[in-house]
């Protein structure tokens, strides 16, 4: 049984399509998100890459802040219980997923038996979302993926400590204008999210085993600096950016087998 | 092309609560203006100062708190906020003091006119934004102010001493009203308006109570219209013969299945905080449409004062939910959530009232604990468009869902 997940976000869309609720069969993703094409170029990417047919898919669960404008799906779920439902099937014994997309950061608890329990987002304010990463990357004619490598190179991190995207930016202009160095403040920009979504996860309460998911997880220097902030280790998976789309096609499978019974 | 066809409202039955509640609430504006046309005395007044004073002077209200809730819920708020700020006031401030402050220097608003003010009336039960608020406006006016300190309360009741401190403010804010207005206090007034307050009081109060029922007799977004009675007339005979007539209705209802909640009652929740009135419609729909009902929340009993002596009147006007601590304002959630069997709590983090947010996501945290119930918290304003994103509330009210869902 082949169930399709399709995540709608503020920056990219992302599919996946489950065999059996478990296996990851196919996948793909596109930039572009809510309101663009992207979701129609990431479904017309998956179904070139992968030999299952639309009619093969037995149902379609749509997530992400594009969901409710899409047509198509057999069903919405929020992206908070999507990122736990497929976290929690890459770590079965998941607890805790910090989930730090383009638009908003979230940190989601889950119970023992998987379940989402609590979560915390971030408020009106990009600060601490990939969004204030890609300013920040905007500023420094740099590509966004390359800030962890840079700021593995930092010496001297440099301190952000404006909590809004918009005096950061300006902050950093004046640091570049002070003559730092780029690694230094790269590792500075990073910390500063690190630091933010932080919080929000003291407030949701960590408890071990703990993940990144989103596209931000990518980032090595965030990753660090939350796993030094909140003193555990944070897991990795290539697929952090797909967990959203791989809950979305687990939903469809639950709903199914319950279906079934 | 077909021509649209609209919709004629269906005529509201002059017996019913809903009928009586409104004209109250709206008779209160137009009671106002024809008082100022005819030259008589104009208060403008803070929603949790004593009501008593006033209408047992004989004095016509206004509450300008109220007036900016209607203003924004009718489509106005960011304009009259933009007319505040052009004159330097923040956008940090609190949207229906820029409402007001705005009204106070055009003198028009079309979505909801008052009568200017002859004298203020203020208290800091609320917040102290209230102070330099009614400051301003006593400036800008030239009109004289009368301040009721009633202080934050550390402890969990009002001590003694609060009570005397803030009894006697009462009775000097009487003889400075009497001195400017030339007018006499009469005791037995008092006694009346006094009784018809807490008769009003009690059985709003009891009206709300009826969520206890599962099902709910009543949407919890008619509390947040009907409580405007409570804001403005509660010292009228006329409010609490209309408040008896909610109870009467809600409990008909329980009797006979009915509800005002459209939709199967899947989910309950307690809403936090002030409403988001201009988004009412898009916030009660979200939650309507998901099949959660709000069967209970602190903003509408909050209204609700009942007393047996005048230390009573003057100890329930020091416990309103902005002047008492966390522990206690977290204990009287904590026995509403639990008399209206409530499976999750939703919070408005309300731009505007920085005082009832600040320590949210606190109380948020104890509630849930204690209850046992999720929370989940979205941010928006109580008068200001540009604080809200309809996007954000329906993730959170759609997680909020998901996990009420998974604890059944």
């Amino acid at each position: 049984m082949y169930t399709l997940g399709i995540d709608i976000g503020s920056t990219t869309s992302k599919c996946v399509i489950l065999k059996d609720g478990e296996e990851i069969v196919a996948k793909s993703i596109q930039l572009g998100g809510l309101g663009t094409d992207g979701p129609s170029a990431a479904l017309a990417e998956l179904w070139n890459a992968s030999e299952i047919k639309e009619s093969d898919i037995a149902r379609t669960t749509v997530t992400g802040y594009g969901r409710m404008k899409f047509e198509g799906g057999d069903d919405e779920a929020s992206e908070l219980t999507c990122h736990a439902l497929g976290g929690r099937l890459v770590y079965p014994g998941l607890r805790t997923v910090i989930d730090i997309g383009g638009q908003d950061a979230k940190v989601i608890s889950l119970s023992e038996d998987g379940r989402m329990s609590n979560f915390v987002m971030n408020d009106k304010c990009a600060a601490g979302t990939g969004r204030f990463l890609d300013v920040m990357a905007n500023i420094l004619k740099m590509d966004v993926n390359d800030f962890g490598s840079c700021a593995a190179a930092s010496t001297e991190e440099i301190a952000i400590s404006s909590t809004c995207t918009v005096f950061a930016e300006s902050e950093v202009i004046s640091q570049l204008a002070n003559g730092v160095k780029r690694e230094d403040l790269v590792a500075g920009i990073c910390t500063s999210v690190a630091v933010r979504v932080a919080a929000l996860a003291r407030r949701a309460g960590v408890k071990e085993l703990v993940c990144m998911s989103g596209g931000v997880a990518k980032n090595e220097a965030v990753r660090r600096a939350l796993e030094k902030s909140l003193d555990v280790d944070i897991a990795f998976d290539p697929l952090a950016q797909y967990f959203g789309a791989i809950g979305a096609a687990r939903y469809s499978y639950n709903k199914l087998i319950k279906q079934q019974r | 092309m077909a021509e649209e066809v609209k919709k004629t409202p269906r005529p509201v039955d002059p017996n019913s609560a809903k009928y009586k509640l409104g004209k109250i609430a709206s008779d209160a504006y137009v009671d106002a203006i024809e008082a100022k046309k005819q030259g008589k005395p104009v208060v403008w007044i803070s929603s949790n100062f004593p009501v008593e004073i006033p209408e047992t002077l004989g004095l016509a209200t206004v509450y300008p708190e109220n007036q900016a809730a209607g203003i924004a819920a009718r489509g106005a708020g960011q304009r009259m906020c933009e007319v505040a700020e052009a004159d330097g006031y923040s956008n940090d401030i609190c949207a229906y003091a820029r409402i007001s402050l705005a009204y106070a220097k055009l003198r028009e608003c079309p979505e909801q006119e008052v009568a200017m003010p002859d004298a203020l009336l203020c208290c800091n039960n609320i917040c102290n934004c209230m102070i330099k608020w009614y400051e301003n406006l006593a400036l800008d006016l030239n009109i004289p102010l009368i301040m009721l300190d009633i202080p934050f309360n550390p402890d969990y009741d009002p001590t003694p001493e609060i009570v005397e401190y803030v009894g006697a403010q009462f009775w000097d804010a009487v003889h400075q009203l009497e001195d400017i207005f030339n007018i006499k206090w009469d005791d037995e007034k008092f006694k009346e308006v006094t009784g018809f307050s807490c008769t009003a009081s009690r059985a709003w109060l009891d009206a709300t109570s009826e969520a206890c029922h599962i099902p709910s007799p009543f949407n919890g977004f008619d509390l947040l219209n009907h409580m405007a009675v409570m804001v403005t007339a509660r010292g009228k005979a006329e409010a609490g013969e209309a408040m008896n007539v909610l109870l009467k209705e809600y409990k008909e209802n329980h009797a006979t299945g009915k509800s005002t909640f459209r939709e199967e009652e899947k989910y309950r929740i307690m809403f936090e905080g002030i409403a988001c009135w201009p988004y009412l419609r898009v916030t009660s729909r979200g939650l309507r449409d998901r099949g959660i009902n709000m069967v209970t929340t602190i903003y509408a009993d909050a209204f609700g004062f009942d007393y047996n002596s005048f230390d009573e009147m003057i100890a329930a006007y020091c416990s309103v939910p902005n002047s008492i601590n966390l522990e206690k304002s977290r204990d009287k959630r904590i026995k509403l959530c639990k008399a209206n069997h409530v499976e999750g709590l939703l919070i408005h983090n309300n731009r505007s009232c920085k005082l009832w947010s600040g320590f949210m996501a606190e109380m948020g945290r104890q509630v849930g604990a204690e209850c046992g119930i999720p929370v989940a918290h979205f941010d928006g304003d109580q008068a200001d468009p540009r604080n809200f994103s309809e996007a954000q509330y329906n993730t959170r009210v759609e997680g909020l869902m998901e996990i009420m869902e998974a604890n059944k």
